[in-house]
């Protein structure tokens, strides 16, 4: 029986420019997203901003309602058993945001461990365990306020562990953490996996989700554009190949040139300190790289490089498709 | 039993989160003697009935009111600035037992208001602070401040669903001070004011805490606090279950 099912769900936003004269206008965020995820699985909802990730996982831990469409979390309706829902579910939105600032990490642990009906006897040895679990030993009875934005992040993870869950959902849990504590927190997420819990993780970092993830769904404008292993994506444009030309000053227009271009399949740009990167990915049997520097005008041309694509590439080209 | 806990457990957390606010204390504090000033002024210039007494304990349940009605809203504010708002709202016991808590520890940090105003009104306007029936205040205290902090219940129940509601907490404040007798006698004011003083709990709340003080009855002010906190338990539980799916259907509950 899959833990977590999502079914056609949709999602609109009602949403108004003006002061007097009031214009109001309705934003799909979700446009019938399905997908259902297996006892165990570490679930991977990838998408850029914007694409409707945490939107879904709002719906899924029921603080907003489906426009339309159901979800069961433990085959519990997200709308109608909401408080089943929450009883079985963790989770964890990613930032400094949603902690108690003027009061101890362990209060603010204390305080939910109530909440989630933690027996009182249990209360002081699972927090001891969770603290541990997430490296903030030792900090616990300092104000939550004097936090990094790691401890923050670590000390939400331990919130929404507190009750022991089978189910836990992490919405970007490692954006703007540094990259030691972003490696230790995908350990901790690893760890949450290895000991068989239901994950599901969004983020737009790939190798995060190449790392982390048993399936991965792809999401962009509100709606599923690829679904399955990280290998199974890959090979999507297994058969393509990238080339990276690094410009000082991409002329404009560039990336409407080379996207003309026969055989493109996707293109993007990366800022690199002083340089740009167009990063083009074309069919694996056409030479491209003549008629990409034909685009650029007489721009300043730095390093060429061919490669085999990654995740990341056929993230890009999924979206890009879009 | 679990409620209990629950709400003790509540009620302790917000208190000392908000005690640990200076801002709060502050303006539990400083703004209620400015308040109370003018009232002990107005007192003495004005030939009132009563005692001095009777005009502070008017004065610091303006400053209870006040901090609930400031701290209801505001707090439920900062949560949706802060964050905690959604991870209040999505955890497993109803919402009542998680903002109820917080209401009566907004009500209950008013208390520094009423104690502010008895000690200055003590030291510089010469308020005798002898209580004529300490039981009886013993008693009306706390449910003066319970009955207050389920009035902050319904208030916040808005709170919860609009994201300006707070606006209508500085409506609210002078208006309340007025109608329930807190700031000048109900005898002085228009008979339409009558009706809506009964159904308000800070009415029957200083009534009793002022019947306490004098050796008169405050029993039956006792009791009238005790039954409109009932029936404000039961309208607030109602609209903040009305209001809680309101801000999952509308997404109000979060910044962004």
């Amino acid at each position: 029986m899959a833990v977590v099912e999502a079914i056609d769900l949709h999602r609109t936003y009602r949403t108004s420019t003006g002061t007097f004269r009031r214009k109001w206008k309705d934003v799909e965020a979700v446009r019938g997203v399905s997908f259902e995820i297996g006892e165990g699985e570490l679930f991977g909802l990838l998408g850029p901003n914007g694409a409707g990730k945490t939107t879904t996982i709002k719906m899924l831990i029921t603080l907003l309602i489906p426009t339309s469409g159901t979800a069961r979390v433990l085959g519990h309706d997200v709308v109608k058993d909401a408080r089943e829902v929450r009883k079985s579910i963790g989770y964890v939105f990613g930032g400094e945001r949603g902690v108690y600032e003027r009061l101890s990490g362990y209060d603010n642990l204390r305080y939910f461990a109530e909440l989630y009906g933690v027996p009182p006897k249990r209360i002081r040895p699972r927090i001891d365990e969770l603290l541990e679990l997430v490296g903030l030993r030792g900090r616990e009875q300092e104000r939550a306020e004097g936090y990094s934005r790691g401890m923050k992040q670590r000390l939400h993870i331990a919130r929404g562990l507190l009750h022991d869950p089978p189910v836990v959902f992490l919405d970007e849990p490692t954006i703007g953490l540094d990259p030691i504590g972003a490696r230790e927190l995908r350990a901790t997420v690893a760890s949450l996996a290895q000991a068989g819990k239901t994950i599901l993780l969004t983020t737009h970092y790939m190798f995060e989700a190449d790392a982390l993830c048993d399936r991965i769904a792809v999401i962009n404008r509100g709606q599923i554009v690829a679904e399955g292993t990280p290998a199974d994506l890959k090979q999507r444009v297994a058969d393509g190949t990238v080339v990276e030309v690094e410009v000082f000053g991409v002329p404009e227009g560039t990336v409407k040139r080379v996207r003309g271009l026969s055989g493109v399949l996707s293109v993007s740009v990366e800022e690199r300190e002083q340089a740009q990167v167009i990063i083009v990915q074309t069919r694996a049997d056409v030479e491209l790289t003549q008629g990409i520097l034909g685009t650029l005008d007489g721009a300043n041309v730095g390093r060429i490089s061919r490669r085999e694509p990654t995740l990341e590439d056929a993230y890009v080209a999924l979206v890009a498709e879009q | 039993m679990r409620i209990l806990r629950l709400l003790w457990v509540g009620w302790k957390f917000h208190v000392k989160s908000l005690t640990l606010s200076a801002f709060f204390i502050l303006t539990s504090i400083l703004q209620p003697i400015i308040f109370a000033s003018v009232a002990y002024f107005m007192f003495r210039t004005g030939a009132r009935e009563g005692t001095l007494l009777y005009v502070a304990l008017g004065a610091g349940m303006m400053g209870i009111w006040s901090s609930t009605l400031f701290g209801s809203g505001g707090a439920i504010q900062w949560q949706r600035w802060q964050g905690t708002l959604e991870y209040c709202i999505a955890v497993p016991p109803p919402f009542l037992l998680v903002i109820l808590p917080l209401t009566l520890a907004t009500a209950t940090i008013g208390l520094y208001s009423l104690t502010a105003t008895l000690v200055w009104g003590w030291l510089f306007f010469d308020v005798p602070l002898e209580v004529a029936d300490p039981l009886a205040f013993a008693v009306a205290l706390p449910v003066a401040v319970v009955g207050l902090g389920l009035l902050g219940l319904i208030l916040a129940s808005t709170f919860v669903m609009y994201r300006n509601a707070n606006a209508l907490s500085n409506l609210l404040e002078y208006p309340v001070w007025l109608v329930t007798g807190l700031l000048v006698s109900l005898s002085l004011m228009p008979g339409w004011v009558g009706p809506i003083s009964w159904v308000l709990a800070p009415t029957w709340g200083v009534n009793a805490l002022r019947e306490a003080a004098i050796a008169g009855n405050p029993w039956p002010e006792i009791g009238m606090c005790l039954v409109l906190g009932a029936v404000y338990l039961v309208i607030g539980h109602f609209a903040l279950q009305h209001f809680e799916r309101l801000a999952r259907e509308r997404a109000t509950l979060s910044l962004t």
